[in-house]
């Protein structure tokens, strides 16, 4: 059958399983917009393509399959740049497709053309430039197969118009991937292997740092199971949340810069860490000198690249998590770890738990309690995507995740802007899930263009707008390490109800506690989008607070104040 | 010092990934060679870099990961023999030309241009061996040098060969970009 290649890239994503892509059309990109138009694929305009990137991110994230998104040549591509760097730094399968100027005027400076595959090189898993219609059948197969195999990430595909306009026998049978043959690596020595498990079953003091890989492997059985078998308790890393429930008593809650004090205490005093699927971020260790001395580590990662990158370790295991966790567990020993179980336990102090729905109402509004009230009002059920910042880290504190996929957030790159659009891909993803946007008044403010595309599409999504108008983790920075100096982080914004009105969208203003749980109850029954601002303490900061290279036990602990960080500072 | 060998497919655009990734990674190469293998689809590199052992493993594990490195491999510490070559135009009048012929002799290199004013000496060698011979030729006057980089092989039965076999790469296709 010979189609155009514009016909055969709307059929080749139709057959890969695609639904939606999210996109804005141009020039170059012109024909598989009419091949679209007669295709079942639904797409989704969006109003600026990064949001497209992160839209097709949270898509991927959401639901663990593949976000598609599309743009033009020029301005189109290089508006992707930041949501494709997004998915690169937090392994999320998110597939560009960008039109490009024919190719016999490739290289010639042509109105909207731009290298795209040179600028993305190193954001992407993988780029490719088609020229051939003949070849996007294949392409695009093979980069399917790039974005979600390994450690995944995003790949881009760079179409020119003429491979566009082209026709070629369209045969999918005999278009299969056919990517480069790769050594096939021994993972680990049998040396190896044994050494982890003796660490595993002598170990007095171990604790698991729980990432994103658990996730992205769908390991979250096996994890469970090798957690009981082991009697560990889990630290997660804010990718991490999720995988493990937050109600489980071995659950700890999240480590690093804004982690539990008791939490980044255990790690410091723990013999053994047992990292899976995370790789050592400098916002998980702290300073590398002094972090973790007294533990030996295990590194469960399906990257080579990440064994002893950051952090020195004992024993790695290469491969995928739930290989791995599977592999693992007939070789463990029941173990009994009550003692220092219960050592961490004290080290949270008597109530275990930041208590701050017990505290008076002073009449301020504090950021950590609007989050909390979701969180219960959802009863944890919601998916809940963040921007970056304050807010994101008091949404991974006080927000309690039990289930995987429900915390979606930008965490190695942190793009403000996120938010927004990522909600929306989510909400593709998982039409009959209540999603959150989580978003500072920042971040809010670079991508809230995108209120329009949730009209136009018609899509139910709630929005929590955490507004202390200042760029408020900016501010604290300021505040901490600055003298108070806060230089270009007060931010004028506008009403953000009568924006979303004039959007189409409803809109209500909190500023009391009173007001929240009723005003997010109102939110969540009514059936269409809701926006709501919420006026929290304009200079709360959040704690604990590892300093950038401080040690991960060295933290700014929260002064005297109307909120208590735990019972024991009381 | 550390030297590190690529099998790379051969097509454009693989050197720029394999440059940009040592860049990414800060680290410096000292030189890069890449010239075809015996199956023409695959191209060889020889990456000499300024790192020490855990930034070249890096670098290993980072090249695997691009898509069109089919293997890589830091073999610093095994027996290697290498190989460099040079193409160096130095000064020659009558009178010193008899001593720089002795040099050339005493370094195994040979001529192979003559020219009135000037000779084209070529050696090949290892890295010190070529350097020794430039720093005698100096004095005469180095005009010109044009050096490969070095290559390297690992030695004896020690085989560094290409992949070939790999599982059917649809087998990995996902079945779909939907909800699992």
């Amino acid at each position: 059958m010979k189609l155009t290649g514009a016909e055969i890239l709307c059929e080749s994503l139709t057959r890969l399983g695609v639904r939606e892509i999210f996109g804005y059309p141009g020039g170059a990109i012109l024909p598989v917009y009419d091949a679209l138009g007669k295709s079942k694929l639904h797409h989704i305009l969006v109003r600026h393509e990064q949001g497209a990137t992160h839209m097709a991110d949270g898509y991927a994230r959401a639901s663990g399959g593949i976000g598609v998104a599309m743009a033009t040549s020029g301005p189109g591509a290089t508006n992707m740049v930041t949501g494709i760097a997004t998915a690169m730094l937090d392994s999320s399968p998110v597939v560009c497709i960008t039109g490009q100027v024919s190719s016999k005027v490739l290289g010639s400076d042509a109105f909207q053309e731009i290298d795209i595959t040179g600028i993305t090189m190193p954001i992407t898993k993988h780029n490719v430039v088609v020229t051939r219609a003949g070849d996007i059948a294949r392409t695009i197969r093979e980069a399917f197969v790039i974005a979600k195999s390994g450690r995944p990430g995003p790949v881009l595909v760079d179409v020119t118009k003429d491979a566009q306009q082209g026709s070629a026998e369209f045969d999918w049978e005999n278009c299969a991937p056919k990517l480069p043959p790769k050594r096939i690596r021994n993972n680990h020595d049998q040396a190896e292997f044994d050494r982890a498990v003796e660490m595993l079953n002598t170990a007095k003091r171990p604790l698991i740092l729980a990432g994103h890989g658990i996730m992205v492997s769908g390991a979250m059985r096996a994890f469970e199971q090798f957690v009981r078998v082991g009697n560990y308790p889990v630290a997660m890393t804010l990718l991490g949340i999720g995988c493990f429930p937050a109600k489980d008593p071995l659950n700890l809650g999240m480590m690093g810069m804004h982690g539990e004090a008791w939490v980044n205490n255990a790690i410091q005093e723990a013999d053994l860490l047992i990292a899976v699927g995370m790789r050592f971020d400098d916002r998980v260790t702290g300073d590398l000198r002094t972090y973790a001395k007294s533990a030996r580590k295990i590194h469960i990662e399906i990257d080579r690249a990440e064994i002893n990158k950051n952090v020195k370790v004992d024993a790695a295991l290469i491969g995928d998590a739930r290989e791995v966790l599977e592999k693992l567990i007939p070789h463990m020993q029941t173990r009994d770890h009550s003692a220092w179980i219960r050592h961490i336990n004290e080290l949270k102090g008597d109530s275990a738990v930041r208590d701050i729905q017990s505290l008076p109402d002073t009449g301020h509004l504090y950021a950590a309690h609007v989050i909390n009230d979701l969180w219960k009002e959802t009863r944890g059920e919601a998916i809940v995507v963040t921007d970056v910042g304050q807010h994101q880290m008091w949404e991974a504190q006080y927000y309690h995740h039990d289930r995987p996929r429900t915390l979606i957030t930008s965490g190695g790159l942190g793009t403000m802007g996120f938010a927004l659009p990522a909600a929306i891909g989510a909400k593709f993803a998982k039409p009959d899930s209540e999603v959150w946007a989580v978003v500072g008044d920042g971040g809010f403010q670079m991508t809230m263009s995108e209120l329009a595309t949730i009209v136009q599409e018609k899509i139910n999504l709630k929005i929590a707008i955490i507004n202390n108008g200042y760029l408020g983790m900016v501010r604290q920075w300021q505040e901490f390490f600055y003298d108070k100096r806060y230089v270009a982080t007060p931010l004028v914004a506008p009403d953000f109800v009568a924006l979303a009105n004039a959007f189409g969208i409803r809109g209500e203003r909190v500023t009391t506690r009173a007001e929240v749980t009723p005003t997010i109850r109102a939110a969540r029954e009514s059936g269409e989008t809701v926006l709501l601002d919420f006026r929290v303490e304009q200079e709360d900061s959040v704690y604990p607070m590892v300093a950038a290279g401080a040690s991960l036990n060295d933290m700014i602990r929260r002064p005297h104040s109307p909120l208590v960080e735990t019972a024991s500072d009381t | 010092m550390q030297t590190l060998v690529a099998y790379v497919e051969n097509k454009p655009g693989v050197l720029n990934r394999v440059a940009s990734l040592a860049r990414r990674l800060a680290i410096n190469i000292d030189s890069l060679t890449v010239g075809p293998t015996e199956n023409e689809e695959i191209a060889r590199m020889t990456i000499v870099a300024h790192t020490d052992e855990r930034g070249a493993h890096r670098l290993e594990a980072s090249l695997e990961k691009l898509v069109d490195v089919l293997l890589a491999e830091n073999i610093s510490d095994r027996a290697l023999l290498e190989r460099d070559l040079a193409l160096i135009k130095v000064a020659a009048d009558q009178q010193n030309r008899p001593h720089l012929m002795e040099l050339i002799k005493v370094f195994r290199a040979r001529v192979v241009d003559v020219a009135p004013e000037s000779l084209i000496i070529e050696v090949s060698g290892t890295v010190d061996k070529i350097d020794g011979l430039l720093e005698v030729l100096r004095p005469f006057g180095v005009l010109e040098m044009a050096r490969t980089g070095r290559i390297s092989m690992t030695r004896g039965s020690d085989l560094l060969r290409p992949p070939v076999a790999q599982p059917e790469s649809s087998a990995l296709e996902p079945t779909g970009s939907g909800v699992k």
